[in-house]
């Protein structure tokens, strides 16, 4: 390639950017302003980001330039730029969290995630676009802009890191941070042909990341290789004494495990097949050409040596119904900060109404509606009388899911499953039907109820759109996820002569 | 047994101080006794005698030494307020003019 060719530039992978810039063929001045100008040129089609960081982004380039060129001793990702899913608290940098009610807020401080990729002398190009408070699968309920799939600008980029799977996708970022809390990676990843990870619970700080369900909220890689993850992965992980919920062990080797496993040999892994999750007998709601792709991604691993089995997880059947409980119910309690005090939106204060009308006023001005409706649902949840039957059967539910992982994982290293049911729909199919949207996270929600790692890798093209395939192990064994992708990812790319991705490259939808 | 009414919409809006319109009530009860009676199939399981779990990490009670740390300044905190005065977070009254 010629190697200042931007648009060769926004096409790179992390890996070779970074080659690129430690050997000085390109200046991260380079890199960064090729990004830029793909993003005016192209995020109007997209909506991908709601903040871009313009001439921040280039000192901050023109600062790695310049340390290099003064001989300081610079890490492998010093230059290279990075998105960051709104919800990523940054200091002096708007973050709204899709949300009206934070509109204009600058936050005083930046998450623990956001600094650790300071430190490594990555540069932030700009925050993306989300559901609001991540509440959401499609990015449609952004309170800002609609976000579109680079494969069909007609459909959804998933969500709710919508905005970080189309600016990857797209060539608008190399690389980007998303949350998933009960799939916002796995399924944006999985929906525009990426690679994405939630990693074990606990295992990513959350300092500084705005609360949805605290419970199950992570922050995890979404990038174009699962090499370009597990190293992202390996940049914001590990302990934080910020948060209670960190633990405090060291992460697994993850890129090591990413090049283990795509020099493709799987003898000794054994994986098994989630038949709740579109096997014999689950197969509603899922579309063919999706169940067809996760069975020819598992004959691929079995051809490098993995001993495959089918495996039961009957209570994975009530992961839906236990989710849509427990995580408004916290969501109910989290966003009670938001009251028109200590920051953000205030409406109604002018003279007319006392706290707790200004209160009410703010709230119902700056939540949009599946905010309200998670609130009220959680609110309802919690309330006398009916917790027991439903917040705290929920709880019951996630302790029998999270049982049938451990019977699961007595007998197999990782399980797999589609990531979700259905390629990208298009938009505004399921704006009015939540019951129907919520379906989007059915095969993710397992996952995050036991805290479990799960990466979605690409598995192949369906009607055109990209399917995703879940990898699933158990706690702080994240690197079982990345060797599993690789393998699949290279024996994949290897057979069909490039990488997925590219078959989006020469297409209409954003040329 | 689940069921949810315009008025439980109404009495849980004004719990979480949500100012809702009347177009909203509507929609939402419909919407929303729609998700619960979806989601009420959590009574399927027969969970008698197991635990609930609240979170996935095996921590109980993080403690730490009780010395000041560092905070953020005072008025970069009041700066991001929507109002404020004398050094403090200014709010509207707080009680009704009847007390």
């Amino acid at each position: 390639m010629t190697t200042t060719d931007p648009v060769e530039l926004t096409r790179a992978d992390v890996s070779e950017l970074s080659r690129l810039l430690t050997s000085g063929e390109v200046s991260a001045v380079e890199v960064t302003r090729a990004h830029l100008d793909r993003i005016a040129a192209q995020d109007g089609a997209l909506g991908a980001y709601l903040h871009v960081e313009g001439d921040a982004a280039i000192a901050a380039a023109t600062a790695v330039d310049e340390a290099r060129a003064s001989g300081a001793e610079l890490g492998p990702l010093a230059g290279v730029p990075v998105a960051l899913k709104d919800l990523v608290v940054t200091e002096g940098v708007p973050t709204t969290s899709g949300s009206k009610i934070l509109q204009g807020w600058l936050p005083p401080y930046s998450a623990t995630i956001a600094t650790r990729l300071a430190d490594a002398g990555t540069v932030l190009l700009g925050k993306t676009n989300m559901d609001e408070f991540a509440m959401g699968s499609s990015t449609e309920n952004s309170a800002y802009q609609v976000t579109r799939n680079p494969w069909d600008l007609d459909r959804i980029p998933g969500g709710s890191s919508g905005g970080s799977s189309a600016a990857v996708a797209g060539d608008l970022a190399p690389w980007s941070i998303g949350t998933d809390t009960g799939g916002s990676i796995r399924q944006p990843a999985a929906v525009t042909g990426l690679v994405g990870h939630k990693p074990t619970y606990g295992s990513v700080s959350r300092y500084g990341l705005i609360a949805f369900s605290s419970s199950l909220d992570q922050a995890g890689p979404m990038a174009r290789t699962v090499l370009d993850a597990a190293v992202l992965h390996e940049v914001i992980g590990g302990y934080d004494p910020r948060d209670s919920t960190s633990i405090d062990s060291p992460l697994a080797g993850l890129a090591d495990a990413a090049r283990a496993g795509a020099a493709g040999d799987l003898r000794g892994v054994r994986v098994g097949v989630v038949r709740e999750l579109g096997g014999e007998g689950h197969t509603d709601g899922y579309e063919p050409g999706v169940l067809a792709r996760t069975r020819e991604a598992i004959e691929v691993l079995a051809g490098l040596g993995a001993e495959v089995t089918e495996v039961s997880c009957p209570s994975f059947d009530l992961a839906l119904p236990a989710y849509y409980l427990i995580a408004p119910s916290e969501a109910s309690s989290n966003l009670a900060r938001y009251e028109g005090v200590r920051f953000g939106l205030r409406v109604g204060d002018d003279g007319s109404h006392d706290l707790d009308e200004v209160m009410a006023l703010t709230r119902e001005q700056g939540f949009g509606p599946e905010v309200k409706r998670r609130i009220i649902l959680g609110t309802y949840a919690l309330s006398s009388g009916y917790y027991e039957a439903y917040y705290g059967q929920a709880q019951k539910v996630r302790t029998l899911i999270t049982r049938d992982f451990t019977t699961a994982f007595a007998g197999v290293d990782v399980l797999v499953s589609p990531t979700t049911p259905t390629v990208a729909f298009p938009i505004g199919a399921r704006v009015e039907d939540p019951i129907a949207m919520y379906a989007a996270d059915l095969c993710t929600l397992p996952a995050s109820l036991a805290g479990l790692p799960a990466i979605s890798v690409p598995s192949g093209l369906s009607e055109g759109l990209p399917v995703g395939l879940q990898v699933m192990a158990p706690a702080l064994a994240d690197d079982r996820c990345y060797r599993v992708a690789a393998a699949l990812e290279a024996a994949q790319d290897a057979a069909r002569g490039h990488r997925l991705l590219d078959e989006l490259a020469g297409r209409g939808g954003v040329a | 047994m689940s069921s949810i009414s315009r008025e439980d919409v109404e009495h849980l809006a004004r719990l979480a101080r949500l100012a809702v319109t009347d177009e909203e009530l509507d929609r939402f009860a419909g919407q929303l006794d729609q998700v619960l009676n979806a989601v009420a199939r959590v009574g399927e399981a027969s969970a008698v005698d197991v635990p609930p779990m609240s979170h996935a990490v095996p921590l109980t009670n993080v403690l730490r030494a009780d010395v000041v740390t560092p905070s953020l300044p005072r008025d970069v905190v009041l700066a991001g307020a929507p109002a404020a005065e004398d050094d403090r977070f200014r709010v509207p009254r707080i009680l009704g003019d009847a007390e």
